[in-house]
Order: structure tokens, then sequence, then C-alpha cells
């Protein structure tokens, strides 16, 4: 049986509230956390199935061109080396995410510096990877831009908006900021890097991967082979990490599928850390120009976000900057400027919230500039130009909690206690505090659950994925808490595409998502225990393991009597999205410390108080926030990827020399949730969270730096040299 | 990697008859081997040799190479008596790597130019003759001082440094017998060769490093860094003040993250002996230092910034209250 419900209409039923288990919600602990820490969890690298051999992928040397021979017979003379293939199939660049078709292939074509151009095959990994270092290849080499400022950009017509006229209301403004920033090149740096192991059968290929939404990564791996859909079987049980990186099939998937076709054997070909930055999406460096038009008071007549950022000439995706900008503040004169500079960088792809991350980042950065032009206080600027309705479009919001966040926040965090900027000094370090909204737009997307119930309690399978996010545990808690059964007694299977499609992990849609999908499938088996206790499902009352009406109580094992249940849950994004503006809302406050001599920023604390629907655990969900505030941190203070001017290619490829904050660099950081329902989001109440906690973040650690010493750092990251007066 | 042959030395004398590439901790000849940045064919394991006890040799302390980072760090006589070695050692790398890295493996260890390990690109130290990738590339962590026109590599070491503030002494064991170096004569500029990075020959291993009686006066280590933990120096300045009254008795300084070795400058300090601590004066200590600096444009800011720190370490080591 499948309960099916397409999310036309927002559903303030709440039933999740009126559940007896008392579980969703709640702190509980992760399903797979004892797997993890204990070396049992197997991650795509990890299995060894008999007679595998291990292929290393062959980077090119050039910018952009072609190959024109490749020396196999010296790299087959080496010890243990059984192949090298150059199949056209074999694909350039990883796909975005739900793509339904595989990335570009023919990798004899070269488009960047790095890009994956054949495979070597040997007995041992060692020997492989050395075989591929020593592979002769010559090529055909084209000049090629790679420097986004040097080019004339593109500008789609459908990603430029204009109301109004900001030129004449920045004009006439009693205060006007114009200011430009520049962020670089991130990478998402997963602390699992990209592995496929591909193994076949007959004309079926089954392939364990790094991969966050295993149903559009599918569809990729089927087209990328030329192969049915259904001769495709992906498994990815545990994943360390994605950040975008993982959300489509990247090289190796493909490269392991046919090499192992090849061979007929099992082939790994698992990336190196400087393979990660080589070849994984990154997110596109920015330059991006804000400009505030504001009255006496602080209220915006004018905002404009012109940004510029870059992709590979054919690539779809480019960085949406300003996806936040249109609903965030309101403004009667508006300009929105997309350009895109088609460089051979490598292919550049959803990272870590796309858009928002270094929008809201820099948006919220220039606000900062413009509380200090006007002199008022930045939360109250903030507080001042909340608009009542989505600005443009005129539709309501489904709910906006900004200003929530932002006087909560701001009672919590002592932002009372924050003084003119250079006023605050212990010793060396002065001290200072920041704030910064955070937005993240919220979706929702199709994605379908199976749920069978026995005597022995519940089992969920669906395709999603966790990676490292706690998808495990809030489908075990969403499950118990609509069957009324006890979180130990339901088996949660994830990971594998033999069963129902699922959204996947990415834009922080997924929880949500796949969550409905349980909650349908729950939904359909309370009905179906509802008709044996002779009552309506909303009637009916499940706790512990025994269902109750009125006043019969009996057991859930008495109900089935050795009967299974199984029901499919089916939810798709429906009329509601686009009756009401849905977004997750936040604010984010830190304080630092400056060095007056060398410029060197330490984080003290860290706020973020969140608005993002129902939250259905506690701990996993702080975690999310703690994470992205991090990343946050990294943003503003120590990522930053190097391109060489000459060749485009990144420099700095492995975590020694890409900052990642480390320990010493996160200071106490506290996470406040806002009680929150959103019946937009659907039945659950229940929208995205783990993108929220970046969005913004670096915002308020670089709006500190300036309350601390004055100094306003526009090119980021605020290292040592940019903050040193 | 590439195949190489393996074995563990049984004695001292055996490794050094050996004329091999010595493995001890690995953190750093591991990873090049990986990448096949140095592709020895035959590695002989030092690790359990007889070498990793601090003892007391004269007034000074003798370290044997083995010496773990971590536990020289911690080692009571070190924090009492040379508080600037244990802290330049708590500034490196991770409590992980600390753990591994010895004391002999840390003098040696290469440079973190990124060119250096990315075989793509041209590197005279990795490939002599093929050029220089950083020059005209990224450089922010690139060397200022002591460079030449075929390389500009920073050392990456923070024990190094504090060992050059401490004149210690590199004891070498060699086919020719035993030698004492001192770490002021154990480096080598790169000029026209820069794969050549020390004195040491084939065969050469070092067996233990030498303190002398320790130096009177404060400690200090100040590394200014890209993050706070795990990151090589952006710049690093170890210094050694003794006050005499109200002026400066005496002081040693050297510097990291600057040049291709531990960087010292004896007019520097001289300048400084005898005068009365203020910020003219260490500006004027910093311009000596920073004498024939030839940055790049990515690693000008090295020069404003190793000038800062400076002041603000000898401040902090003269007991200077408040230096604007």
């Amino acid at each position: 049986m499948t309960r099916h419900r397409k999310i036309d209409h927002p559903d303030d039923d709440n039933r999740l509230d009126s559940m007896a288990q008392g579980v969703l919600g709640k702190p509980v602990d992760r399903l797979e956390g004892p797997l993890k820490v204990s070396g049992l969890a197997t991650y795509a690298a990890e299995a060894r199935p008999s007679g595998m051999v291990h292929g290393v992928l062959v980077r090119a040397t050039i910018t952009k061109g072609r190959v024109t021979a490749i020396d196999r017979q010296a790299a087959l003379a080496l010890p243990g080396v059984l192949a090298v293939i150059t199949d056209p199939r074999m694909v350039r660049y990883s796909a975005q995410g739900m793509a339904d078709k595989g990335p570009k292939a023919g990798p004899q074509t070269v488009d960047y510096h790095g890009q994956p151009i054949a495979l070597v095959v040997a007995e041992g990994f060692e020997q492989a990877r050395h075989a591929a270092n020593a592979l002769h290849i010559a090529y055909e080499e084209e000049p090629a831009p790679v420097d986004p400022d040097a080019v004339t950009p593109e500008m789609p017509q459908a990603k430029q908006k204009a109301q109004g006229d900001l030129d004449a209301a920045m004009r006439d403004a009693a205060f006007g900021i114009d200011s430009t920033y520049t962020t670089p090149t991130l990478m998402a740096a997963a602390m699992e890097p990209h592995a496929a192991i591909a193994e076949w059968d007959g004309d079926n290929v089954t392939v364990r991967a790094a991969l966050q939404m295993l149903a559009s990564d599918r569809k990729q791996l089927a087209d990328a082979l030329g192969i049915e859909l259904e001769r495709v079987r992906l498994l990815a049980p545990y994943v360390g990490g994605g950040f975008g990186s993982k959300l489509g099939i990247a090289p190796e998937a493909v490269a392991a599928a046919i090499a192992a076709k090849e061979l007929g054997v099992p082939v790994s070909v698992a990336l190196t850390r400087m393979q990660e930055f080589d070849i994984t999406h990154r997110r596109s460096e920015s330059r991006q120009r804000v400009l505030l038009a504001a009255g006496a008071d602080g209220v915006l007549t004018g905002i404009g976000h012109e940004v510029l950022v870059s992709n590979l000439p054919d690539s779809p995706f480019s960085e949406p900057v300003t996806q936040a900008t249109p609903f965030t503040y309101q403004a009667a004169h508006r300009r929105i400027v997309h350009r895109i500079a088609r460089v051979h960088r490598s292919c550049a792809g959803s990272v870590r919230a796309p858009g928002e991350a270094i929008g809201v980042t820099v948006f919220e950065a220039a606000m900062d500039e413009l509380a200090e032009a006007v002199g008022i206080d930045p939360v109250e600027l903030r507080l001042r130009n909340i608009p009542d309705r989505e600005p443009g479009t005129g539709r309501p919001y489904s709910v906006n909690r900004l200003g929530d966040c932002l006087r909560e926040g701001a009672h919590r965090f002592g932002w009372s206690q924050r003084r003119a900027p250079r006023e605050r000094r212990e010793g060396e370090w002065f001290i200072g505090m920041g704030v910064a909204a955070a937005v993240r737009v919220n979706m929702l997307i199709e994605s379908r659950a199976r749920v069978t119930l026995t005597e022995d309690g519940a089992k969920v399978e669906t395709d999603m994925t966790d990676i490292g996010t706690g998808t495990y545990t809030i489908l075990r808690q969403i499950a118990a808490e609509m069957l009324g059964l006890p979180v130990d007694a339901v088996e949660v299977h994830l990971g594998d595409t033999d069963f129902p499609p699922a959204a996947g992990s990415g834009g922080s849609f997924g929880a949500a998502s796949s969550g409905t999908s349980v909650y349908l499938a729950c939904e359909d088996l309370r009905t179906r225990i509802a008709e044996r206790m002779g009552c309506a499902e909303a009637e009916l009352r499940l706790q512990d393991g025994r269902a109750s009406f009125r006043n019969d109580t009996r057991e859930l094992r008495d109900l089935l009597a050795g009967e299974v249940l199984v029901a499919e849950g089916h939810v798709e994004p429906g009329d509601a999205e686009k009756q009401a503006r849905q977004a997750t809302w936040g604010a984010h406050f830190a304080e630092v410390a400056v060095s007056r001599y060398t410029g060197e920023v330490r984080v003290r604390r860290m706020l973020g108080v969140f608005a993002c629907g129902r939250i259905l655990n506690e701990k996993t969900a702080r975690s999310q926030c703690l994470g992205g505030m991090t990343f946050g941190i990294g943003m503003a203070l120590t990522e930053a990827v190097e391109h060489d001017p000459r060749s485009g290619h990144i420099v700095n490829r492995d975590l020694a020399a890409y900052h990642l904050p480390s320990h010493a660099d996160v200071p106490a950081q506290d996470v406040i949730f806002l009680p929150d329902r959103d019946g937009f989001a659907g039945p659950m109440q229940a929208k995205g969270i783990g993108e929220l906690g970046i969005c913004g973040a670096g915002g308020a650690v670089l709006n500190a730096i300036y309350n601390a010493r004055g100094v306003r750092v526009r090119d980021l990251p605020a290292t040592p040299d940019k903050v040193m007066p | 990697m590439r195949e190489f042959q393996y074995s563990r030395a049984s004695s001292v004398s055996d490794a050094v008859a050996s004329g091999a590439t010595f493995i001890a901790g690995g953190t750093n000849l591991l990873d090049l081997m990986k990448h096949e940045i140095m592709s020895p064919g035959r590695v002989v394991d030092i690790s359990r040799l007889d070498l990793d006890r601090i003892e007391a040799e004269g007034e000074g302390l003798r370290i044997g190479a083995l010496v773990r980072n971590s536990d020289l760090a911690a080692d009571l006589r070190v924090r009492r008596d040379y508080p600037v070695l244990s802290r330049a050692l708590l500034a490196g790398a991770s409590g992980q790597l600390r753990n591994m890295a010895t004391t002999g493996g840390n003098l040696l260890q290469r440079t973190r130019c990124p060119y250096f390990y990315d075989t793509a690109t041209p590197c005279n130290k990795r490939d002599p003759g093929t050029g220089c990738s950083a020059i005209g590339g990224v450089s922010r962590m690139n060397a200022v001082l002591g460079v030449s026109d075929a390389c500009i590599a920073a050392h990456p070491s923070d024990m190094a440094v504090a060992m050059m503030v401490l004149d210690a002494v590199v004891e070498v064991e060699g086919p020719a017998g035993t030698r004492r170096i001192p770490i002021g004569a154990f480096y080598r500029l790169p000029g026209d060769t820069p794969h050549i990075e020390t004195v040491l020959e084939p065969g050469d291993l070092i067996t233990a490093v030498l303190l002398p009686a320790p130096k009177p006066g404060e400690h200090r280590y100040r590394k200014v860094r890209d993050r706070a933990s795990y990151a090589f120096a952006l710049v690093s300045v170890a210094a050694v003040v003794r006050m005499d009254g109200d002026v400066i008795g005496d002081a040693a300084l050297a510097f990291g993250g600057l040049a291709p070795m531990p960087w010292r400058v004896p007019a520097a300090e001289a300048a400084l002996r005898g005068q009365q601590p203020s910020a003219a004066l260490f500006d004027r200590a910093a311009d000596l230092a920073l004498e024939g600096a030839k940055p790049q444009e990515g690693n000008a800011f090295k020069l404003p910034l190793t000038r800062r720190t400076l002041a603000v370490t000898l401040a902090e080591a003269c007991g200077l209250e408040d230096m604007q």
C-alpha cells in the first residue's frame, strides 16, 4: 500500500505533537555511532570483494587541449599493472546534484589542469599509483583563460532582476554603502575521500560509492555507462561527509565500473586527498558588490547585489550567491546582477549551502557597514528592515522568524555589552562583537520509503543516505513516534538503490523530505491498525507497543496476529511551495579577539539562534549547526583555495595547506532552536537545518573583527596579513 | 609509491654503513614517498636504535636523535632551562604528529612549498634544473630571505628555530666518524643547488642534538600562522633576552617561516645589546634582521608581519608594558 501526498496546502494539523511515544525531537544518540567509532561501519573504500584490484586516475597536466598519445606499453611493463583504460565513456568531472544524465564524457579532451584522463589498474594500490605517475602522455595544448577577472563574463537574462530605480535610490539616500567583497574558491573537504568499488554480475553492476543522492546518482551512472537503470545498483550505507561534493557521481565511479567490466574483477578507485582537490567540485570564488541605500533612520530604500562567479564553459551550474537577497530585507528599489566568468579552473558545483553561505555572509558584512554609517545598532538596523511579505512577489512568508532570532540571540549573547570599535581591550587583544542574520531557502524533494511492521517491531527501508547527519537516527525516531514503539524496536536500512528512492542528502532537504515519506508510510500503517481497533486513525493512540482507543487497550502483537504490514510513503512537493516564501531563519553572534600587533584573530564565543521548523533530534540538529558555524569560522578566517595564476590549478591541495578550522580555532559555541512549526513544509512541520548554520556565520565573525579592531576585511579570508593594520 | 627495500638497523654503525635513506617517525618521508617526491630505493628503519634519551652532558643537555617531539617538549629540564624549545615544539604540527616525529627528523623535514609537493610542476628542489614554479606562482608560505633565483622554499620547522637561538650542535655519525656541527653551519642556502639542504653526506646519521648551558633570561617563541593549530609559520620569532637593569644585557633571535633555514642575524642581536628597550630599538633590529629580503608579491606581507611579531615578542621578553 502506498500513501502518497503532494504538499499542495499548508498542513497545520501538527499530528506529531499529539503522538504518545515522546521520542521525536529528543536528543537520541546516533544509531550507527558505535559502529563508526569502533571501525565496523564500512565506508565506500573499505569493502574487500574477492579478487579486487585497484585503479588510480591519471590527471591532465595541461589546462586545456587534447591528449594525443599515451604510452601504455611502458606502464603495462611495470610490476602488477593490469590495464591502462582510456574509455571514451569516462567522465571529466562530477555530475551536478540531481542531474538525470551523466557528466561530460570524453576524458581525452582536457578542460582543466588535474582532470582525469585515464585509469591505471594494478593488483596493488601503490603499484597503480606509481604506474599512473610514470605514465607518459603527449598533449596538444590550447591557450585558455583561468582568471575570472580577465574574461568578459556572461550575463544570462533569467538571472538578472531589477525593480524600481536603484541608482536613483542611491543618489537620494541619506546613507549609502557601495562595497565590493571577494571570497575565494572553497572546497567541501569531506573527511571521507571519494571512492568506488564496482563489481559486475553478468550485465548488472553493483557500485559501493561515497554518494549523497542515490536515486539520481543511479540515473547518472546508468547514462554514463550506456546501460539500463535497472542494471545499476548503488550501495552507500555509510558516507563520511559530503557537503555537496558527493551529490552527483564523480569520475571514480564511472572509471571503476568500466574497469571492472573490462577486467572481469571488482575494481576499487579511491581518490587521494590531493585528487579530491584536483577533481571534485569547488565552490566558485566570488566578487560581490553590495549597494545599500537607506534613509536617516536606517530603513532601506535600495538593495543591490552584483556578483561575479566562475565555472567551466559548458557547466550549467553557477553559484547562486544572491539566492536569499530578494527576500531577506525590504526595499523599494532592487537590483540583482549575476555574471559568470567562463574559465578553465576545475568544475564548480554545490558546496556547503551553495549561494547563501557566501552571499548572506557578504551581505551581512555590508549591513554592518550600513549600521556604522547610519549610527544605529546592527541588530536594530536589521529589525527595521524585515519585510511583512516577500518583496517583489508580495507572497506571504510561511513563517518569518528572523526578528525573533535576532532578539533572542541579542538577549542571550549579552549584546548590550557591545562597545564602539576599538574600545574594549585586554592587554594585546582587542575584543569585539558581531552579528549577522542567517537565512536559507527551504526545499522539499520527492521521496519514498517503505516501512514494515511485524510483531517484533518496525523496519524502515529507503535509498536515503546518512552522510554523518543523523538520518538513521531521525528516521528511527519518526517511525517510533508514529507507531508507538521504543526506538530500539525500529531498524533503519539506508543507502541501497534496491530500496524505494528517496530525496537523498543535499540542500538541507534530506531530513524533512525523507522523514515525511516515512511519516506517510507510518500514517498508512496507523490507519490499518485503527481499522483493527475499530476507530479512526486520528483517534488511535500508539505507545510502547500498545494500541488504545478510549478504554480499549490492546497489544500491537495481538492486533497483528502474526501478520506483516508493509506500507510505502511517497511525498512530492506541490503548490504549497508556490503559495508562500519558505525559508529557515537564524541569527549569528560572535565575539573575537584581535591581536593589535599581528592581526591574528581568535574567535572567543559564538551563538547561533535558529528557527527551522520542528526539530527531529535535538542532538543531531545541534551538531549540524555547530558544524555549519565552524565552517563559518573557516570562511571568515582560514579557508582559501589558491589557484596557480598560470595554469589555474589548485595549488594548496591538502589539509595541511587548505586550512579548515582546527580545534584550537573553534571556541565555545552555543546553539538555540526557537520552537517553530511550519505547515507549508508538510505534515511534519520540519525544515532543513544542515546548511543554515553556515549562512551568515562568517559575517558575524567579520563584523566582530571590525568592532574589535576597526578593520573592515572585504577580501576573505581575514588572515593576519589583512587584519594587521 | 615506488618499490623499495626496507630493513631495520641493528646499530648506529649498521645504519651508517648502509648508506640508505633513514626513516624514524616517518611523518614527512612517508608522504613524500607516496607522492614520489622522494623515491629512495632503500630505506633503513632506525626507530629502534638506542638514541631516544635526554641526558645531562656538561652544563647542557644531550638529546638523542630519536627523542619524540612530544617527549622533548614535556621534559622537565627542557621546560625549566630551555623553555623556548618546549614552546617551539608545541607550536608545531599536531599532537598526533608530535607523538611520532623525532628530533633528528624534525631538523631534516622538507619544505612545504606546494610546488615541491606537486610532481606536475617544475621544481628545482625536487627535480634539479626544471625551474621554480613558486616564483611567479603562489608564494604565501615561501621565503623572503636567503632565497635564490632557483628556489624560494622556506624551512618549515619550529623546533629548528629554537635550536638555532639556543646554539645547538648537531652530532653526526658518518662513514668517517663522529662530527659535531653547530646548527648555524648545518644548513645550506639554496643557491644553484636547492636540492642540497644540509652539509650531511650520504651515510651520515644524526645521533643527537646537543644543547649548551642554558641561556639565562626570558625565553619566548611567537608563531603567527593562518590557523590556531596545525599550520606552518607565516613568521615565527624565537627570542632569548636577558635584561641587565633597564638595558638589554644579551639577546639572541632566530626566525622561522622567512628563509630556507632557521634564520639568525647577529647584527640585529648586537644592535639590541646594552640598549634600553623601545619600539624604535625593536624596529631597528627588524631593519637589520630583514636586510636583503627579496619578497614576492604573494609574501611581501611577511616583512611588516615580522617587524610586528619581533616587536611584540621583544616587548614581552623585556617586560615593556605598553608598546605603541
